[in-house]
């Protein structure tokens, strides 16, 4: 590759822009971001010829070009009904931490939750031992890219044994247009320490790029729960990689809502070890022109691990949705318990999925079932509603409503259900509903 | 109320109604009995709209108006009620939230208001106590992991709560225990009224021990081969189809 004919026209700007990255005091961190930008420059985003990338093409990114411009000062943001109160709420705003915004007040003052900006002053031994340990920059390139160039994000530290009696709600909340955020988050719970997360991802009606990556160590005996709500303009590029590395008797469960976006992408990765128990949910509701791809891989390392992983689509209009549920059981794991499910509703002739289960099995007395289903709504059930006085398109809403209601109901969090519930609604409204009765 | 006249109707080619033809009256309560596969399921499912079926000849009047050019949900808020042979499963969707919605679709399309929240429970609670269910049922999704059983009563408490004026029963006792076959047919009884009519499709005398029917029809090979009183169950009960099937030969 000609040095002076870059593989990504974002690979020229970081000369420059590497001079205004937080951390910039620490040695190690200067390296790692300068061969993590080698990387990247040498092998640039991912295309259509990888084939973890194949049904979502990142191209529009670099046809358009985003960057990553300074916090504005007097920016009126609008949280609204995405702050939920009894929590702990970390807001980045453009990917900037925004104190003002923000309220740990009360937090257990072992507990270390702050920006990532910040951490790299206090933590930085801890960053330093835990950064790039979940997921490492040959992965794809918008991994390289975010670690080369990581601005902000949040970092949680959890000592062992602590439980925190609320969630921590970080808020990514973006207002420039044509801005470029890159957040790097690092969650680690020491053994037999319990969290729950609520990642929300929103923007103001215009076009930006959010690329984000989170390393997420669980540790022994630990528990986390971690709810994401992905809610963007529809004129955003969203990406999005959160690699999970769970400790022996770990458990972790993850809550993907992917409704806004115009191409929004999740990785979901995660590592478990003996005994871990790992369970990934997912609501993909997608309409107009959005492609959204969700990338899930559960790598069962050690023996017993259980996972659990049910992901549900509805696509609608000319909407695109991917998913790959990737389930490796290594040759050691023996005794493995695994499920997955991923069922997808079409609602139009226009509308696709590509779906991808994969079962890579070495080990030989191990129990894994995979199920997928692509299909329209049931036209029996159609009927019986009809014949119960119901008009064919509120039977046809009713039953997708309750196809992707499913998925909220499994969220204790009242706060978090109410609004998950208030936007499913919001896309197949309901009447004669009380809330109580779904 | 219903009048069906030279009903041909068929599906996939395949002729299952063959010159079907049965009056209806206000109030007046008909049992049709008949051999497995006579086509008494596919009557029920042309009457109510199901669609997939072609009606190749004859017509059905309903009130007055042509039956068959009516989309399905227009003739259950019109009072065509179909309790299934087979109630679906709807996951999600709860049993009240139906029950709101299709009373008050029915409501609307008689230009009144909505039903009241408050009136709306009284009226759901007091028709489960009628049918002797655990209120419970009313907050599970439509049928979802119901027994047999419970799917056929739940189908009679939609009945109870939506007041049809012609209600088709598709064999609403099979699966019943002999408890619940009481309870559910005193429920229909209690239904009973001057201008409420019954289609009960049935298998056995013992429900209409229990609901006494006006008439009794059977329906062999697509018609209705032989009608008479409920001295007709008990005959059919005693001699068995070939009987009617070699009369009507
Ligand atoms: N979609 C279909 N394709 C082909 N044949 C069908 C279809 N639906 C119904 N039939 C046939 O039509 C005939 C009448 O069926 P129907 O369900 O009306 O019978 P039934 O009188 O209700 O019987 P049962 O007493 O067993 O409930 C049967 O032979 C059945 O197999
Ligand atoms: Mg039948």
């Amino acid at each position: 590759m000609a040095q002076d004919n870059a593989v990504s026209p974002y690979a020229a700007e970081y000369e420059e822009l590497c001079e205004q990255l937080p951390g910039q005091h620490l040695a190690w961190l200067q390296q790692i971001r300068g061969e993590a930008h080698q990387q990247f420059s040498q092998c640039g985003f991912p295309t259509l010829r990888d084939e973890e990338w194949r049904y979502t093409n990142v191209s529009p990114i670099e046809k358009k070009l985003f960057s990553a411009k300074p916090p504005l000062a007097d920016a009126d943001i609008q949280i609204g009904e995405y702050q939920l109160s009894d929590c702990w709420r970390i807001v980045l705003v453009d990917g900037y931490f925004n104190a003002a915004l923000s309220d740990l007040s009360g937090l257990p003052e072992s507990v270390a939750v702050m920006s990532m900006a910040e951490a790299l002053d206090k933590h930085d031994d801890t960053i330093k031992a835990h950064l790039g340990q979940a997921v490492s920059d040959q992965e794809h390139g918008l991994v390289a890219f975010n670690t080369s160039r990581f601005g902000d994000g949040l970092f949680i530290q959890i000592p062992a044994g602590q439980a925190l009696d609320k969630p921590i709600q970080l808020i990514n909340v973006m207002s420039q247009t044509d801005h470029l955020a890159h957040t790097r988050n690092l969650v680690i719970l020491e053994a037999q320490a319990e969290a729950q997360i609520i990642e929300t991802a929103i923007g103001d009606n215009n076009a930006y790029l959010s690329a984000a990556v989170s390393e997420v160590f669980v540790g022994e005996n630990a528990a986390l729960e971690w709810f994401k709500l992905q809610a963007d303009s529809e004129k955003a590029y969203h990406f999005s990689g959160t690699y999970v590395k769970q400790s022996t008797y770990s458990r972790f469960k993850h809550h993907n809502f992917s409704f806004g976006g115009l191409l929004a992408r999740n990785d979901i990765h995660c590592d478990i070890q003996k005994a871990a128990e790992c369970e990934l949910n997912g609501l993909f509701l997608a309409q107009k022109r959005q492609h959204i791809d969700n990338h899930t891989r559960i790598n069962h390392c050690e023996p017993h691990g259980i996972s659990r992983e049910q992901y549900k689509g509805v696509l609608n209009q000319r909407a695109r949705g991917v998913f790959q549920g990737r389930v490796i059981v290594a040759e050691d794991a023996q005794k493995t318990d695994s499920e997955m499910n991923n069922r997808n509703l079409l609602l139009s002739d226009d509308a696709e999925i590509d779906t991808k289960p994969q079962l890579e099995i070495y080990a030989d007395d191990v129990k894994c079932a995979h199920g997928v289903t692509v299909g329209q709504l049931d036209e029996q059930s159609v009927f019986y509603l009809k014949s119960r006085c119901i008009d064919e398109a509120s039977a046809r809403n009713m039953l997708t409503f309750a196809f992707a209601n499913e998925m909220v109901t499994k969220i204790a969090h009242q706060g978090l259900h109410d609004l998950l519930l208030s936007l499913v609604l919001e896309r197949f409204p309901q009447t004669d509903v009380s809330a109580e009765w779904l | 109320m219903l009048n069906i006249n030279n009903l041909h109707a068929g599906v996939e080619g395949k002729q299952i109604l063959k010159g079907l033809n049965l009056q209806i009256n206000p109030g007046e309560v008909h049992a049709i009995m008949g051999p497995n596969g006579a086509g008494k399921s596919t009557l029920s499912h042309v009457l109510s709209g199901k669609s997939g079926y072609e009606i190749t000849q004859g017509s059905v009047s309903y009130q007055g108006r042509d039956l068959l050019d009516m989309e399905p949900e227009d003739r259950a808020r019109e009072g065509v009620f179909l309790a299934f042979q087979y109630p679906v499963e709807i996951p999600g969707v709860s049993n009240i939230y139906l029950l709101k919605a299709a009373l008050n679709a029915i409501r609307k399309h008689h230009g009144l208001n909505e039903v009241d929240a408050m009136d709306f429970l009284a009226l759901v609670k007091d028709k489960v106590k009628l049918l002797q269910m655990d209120e419970k049922f009313l907050y599970r999704a439509v049928n979802e992991g119901f027994s047999g059983g419970e799917k056929k009563r739940n189908e009679i408490l939609q009945a109870a709560v939506l007041e049809p004026k012609l209600c088709i029963l598709d064999e609403t006792d099979s699966g019943l225990d002999i408890d619940a076959l009481k309870i559910v047919a005193d429920g229909v009884n209690s239904l009973r009224s001057q201008d409420r009519s019954f289609l009960m499709i049935t298998h056995y005398q013992r429900l209409l021990d229990y609901i006494k029917p006006d008439f009794v029809h059977v329906l062999a090979d697509g018609k209705i081969v032989k009608s008479g009183g409920p001295e007709l169950a008990l005959e059919l009960e005693a001699k068995g189809y070939s009987w009617v099937e070699g009369q009507a030969a």
